[in-house]
C-alpha cells in the first residue's frame, strides 16, 4: 500500500512521472519521425554538396566552394539543432523521472517542491522547442550577430533547468543534514515485482553492454575515425587540384573519396547512436523499474509493458549497429524497435495516468 | 538513507549540475565560434585549394580537424557528465537492492562517484594535451565505472536470488 499524500493528483512526483514519461515519448516519436523522413536524405544532400565543392575547386572557382560550404553548414545546422532537440527532451524526460524518485528525500514543503517540479518541466520543454526553432528563426530581430532569439530561449529554458536541480539539491543537502522531517521512506519504491526486477536487472545489463560498447569504440574506432576523416578530405581536395589543369576533367577519383567520406560519417553516426541509445534504454528501465508501484494496471498488462520495453531496448541498438551491412531492413527493424519503447511507454503512461493516489495494488486495478 | 546512497544521491545531482553548468557555459561562449571555424576552415581549406595556394589549404584543413577534434570532446563530455550523474542518482536510489555489505555499498559508491568524474575529465584534458596522462585518467575513469557497474549488476543479481 502507499500513502495518498506522496502521489497526490497534483502532486511533485506525479507532476515529474507524468511528465518525464511523456518527454521521453515525445522525444522518442520526434526521434523516429527525424530518422525516417530527414536524417538519410540531409546526409545525401550534405555528400552532394560537397561533391559540387570538390568540382568546384577543380574549376578554380573559389565563391562557388563557399556557397556551398555555406549550403553544407545550412543543412548541418538542421540535422545538428534537430539531434540536440531530440536528445534533450529524453535526457529532461529521464531527469524529471529521476527528480520524481528522489522527492522523498528532498526536504522542501510539498508546494516549493511543485513550484520546482513545474519550474523543469518548462525549462525541459522550453530548451528542445527553442533548439528545434533555431535553424528556422535564425538571426531574425536578434539583438547578437551570432546568437538569435531562439538560441536565447533554449539557454533562458536550460537555466530554469539548472535553477530547479539547483532547488532540489538544497531540499536534499537539508534532508542530509537532518534539518526537517520529511515523508515517510515508506513512499520509497520497494515494490519488487516481476515487471520491476526484470526491468532493473535488464536496464542494468543494457548499460553495461553500452559502457562495453563505448570503450571498445573509444580505444579501436575513434581516432581512426577521426584521423580518416581529415585524410579523406585532404584527398579529395589533392583529387581536385589535380584535375585544375587538365583538358579533360575526370572527377572519378574525388567521386571516390566523397563516397568513402560518406562512409566513415555513417560509421561514426550508427555506432555512437548505438552506444547512447542502448545506454538510454538500460537507464529508463531502472527508472521505470521504480515507478511500477505508481502504474494502475493490471500486472500482467504490467509485464507485457516491461517485455516490450526491453525488446525494443535490444532491437533498436543492434539494427542501428547493423545498418551498414544489411541497410535498409536492418534500419526499419531499428526503427519499430524505437517504436516498441514508444508503444510500452505510453502503455505505461495510461496507467501512471489512471493513479490518483489511489491504493497501487494489482489487485485493485483491472485489465 | 544509507552513506552509500547518500554519496550516489548528492553527488549525482551535484555532478548534473556541474554538467548542465559546462553545457551552458559551452553553448554561450564557445560553441557558436567552434562552428563557425569548423565551417570555416574547411570551406576555405576547399577554396585555399582552388586557388592553387595548397600551404594554406593544409594549414586550414588542420584547424579545421583540430577544431572538430576539440568539439568533439567537449560535447561527448557534456552528455557524459550528465548520463553518469543520471546514472548515480538511479543507483542510489536503487541501492538497498544491492545486496552487499554497507562497507563494501560505500567502497563501490566512491568508485562509481570517482570513475564518473575522472572518465569525463580525462576526455576534456585531452583538448588541452593531446598525450598520454588524458589518455590514462579517462581510461582509469572508464575502467572504474565498467567494474562497478558489473558488480553492481551482480549485486542486483544477488538479491533476486536471495
Amino acid at each position: 500500500m502507499q500513502s495518498t499524500t506522496a502521489f497526490e493528483a497534483m502532486g511533485a512526483r506525479r507532476l515529474l512521472i507524468v511528465g518525464g514519461i511523456t518527454l521521453v515519448t515525445a522525444g522518442m516519436i520526434f526521434g523516429d519521425v527525424f530518422a525516417v523522413f530527414v536524417l538519410h536524405q540531409n546526409a545525401n544532400r550534405i555528400g552532394a554538396a560537397l561533391m559540387a565543392a570538390t568540382d568546384a575547386a577543380a574549376s578554380k572557382d573559389a565563391a562557388s566552394v563557399f556557397a556551398q560550404f555555406t549550403n553544407i553548414g545550412g543543412m548541418l545546422e538542421n540535422r545538428g539543432t534537430k539531434v540536440d532537440a531530440h536528445v534533450h527532451m529524453i535526457d529532461f524526460g529521464y531527469l524529471a523521472l529521476l527528480l520524481a524518485l528522489i522527492q522523498p528525500y528532498v526536504a522542501l514543503t510539498e508546494f516549493n517542491r511543485r513550484r520546482l517540479a513545474k519550474l523543469f518541466l518548462v525549462g525541459g520543454v522550453m530548451l528542445p522547442v527553442s533548439v528545434f526553432l533555431i535553424h528556422y528563426i535564425g538571426l531574425s530581430y536578434s539583438p547578437l550577430s551570432s546568437i538569435g532569439w531562439a538560441s536565447i530561449s533554449a539557454d533562458l529554458g536550460g537555466s530554469f533547468v539548472i535553477f530547479a536541480c539547483a532547488g532540489e539539491l538544497i531540499g536534499l543537502w537539508r534532508h542530509a543534514r537532518n534539518s526537517i522531517e520529511i515523508e515517510s521512506p515508506k513512499v520509497m519504491p520497494t515494490e519488487t515485482t516481476w515487471t520491476s526486477r526484470t526491468l532493473l536487472t535488464g536496464g542494468t545489463l543494457l548499460i553495461l553492454a553500452g559502457f562495453l560498447h563505448g570503450a571498445f569504440y573509444a580505444v579501436v574506432d575513434l581516432r581512426n575515425h577521426e584521423t580518416q576523416d581529415q585524410i579523406a578530405l585532404e584527398t579529395m581536395i589533392n583529387a581536385s587540384v589535380a584535375q585544375q589543369n587538365s583538358a579533360s576533367r575526370n572527377m572519378r577519383d574525388a567521386r571516390t573519396v566523397v563516397d568513402g567520406y560518406g562512409m566513415i560519417q555513417a560509421e561514426k553516426a550508427v555506432n555512437i547512436a548505438a552506444h547512447s541509445h542502448i545506454i538510454e534504454f538500460g537507464l529508463l528501465a531502472i527508472l521505470l523499474a521504480f515507478i511500477q508501484e505508481n502504474v494502475f494496471l493490471a500486472e500482467r498488462w504490467k509485464r507485457r509493458w516491461a517485455i516490450v520495453m526491453l525488446t525494443g531496448s535490444v532491437l533498436l541498438p543492434a539494427f542501428v549497429l547493423l545498418e551498414l551491412q544489411f541497410g535498409l531492413i536492418a534500419g526499419g527493424i531499428a526503427d519499430v524497435g524505437g517504436l516498441l519503447v514508444i508503444i510500452a511507454l505510453i502503455g505505461m503512461l495510461v496507467g501512471v495516468l489512471r493513479n490518483k493516489g489511489q491504493v497501487a495494488a494489482t489487485e485493485g486495478a483491472s485489465a | 538513507m544509507s552513506g552509500s546512497r547518500r554519496v550516489l544521491i548528492i553527488s549525482g545531482v551535484g555532478l548534473a549540475l556541474w554538467g548542465m553548468g559546462f553545457g551552458l557555459y559551452y553553448a554561450v561562449f564557445v560553441e557558436h565560434q567552434a562552428l563557425d571555424k569548423i565551417g570555416g576552415s574547411l570551406a576555405t581549406s576547399f577554396a585555399d585549394a582552388a586557388g592553387g595556394d595548397m600551404v594554406a589549404s593544409r594549414a586550414a584543413l588542420q584547424t579545421y580537424a583540430d577544431t572538430q577534434f576539440d568539439y568533439v570532446r567537449s560535447v561527448d563530455v557534456h552528455s557524459h557528465w550528465i548520463g553518469l550523474a543520471m546514472l548515480l542518482i538511479v543507483f542510489g536510489v536503487a541501492f538497498d537492492r544491492v545486496r552487499f555489505h554497507e562497507n563494501r555499498k560505500l567502497l563501490l559508491a566512491w568508485s562509481l562517484v570517482i570513475g564518473s568524474v575522472t572518465f569525463p575529465l580525462g576526455v576534456i584534458l585531452q583538448t588541452l594535451d593531446r598525450g598520454i596522462i588524458p589518455q590514462a585518467v579517462a581510461a582509469i575513469g572508464a575502467a572504474l565505472v565498467i567494474i562497478a557497474l558489473a558488480i553492481i549488476a551482480l549485486g542486483f543479481g544477488r538479491t533476486e536470488r536471495n
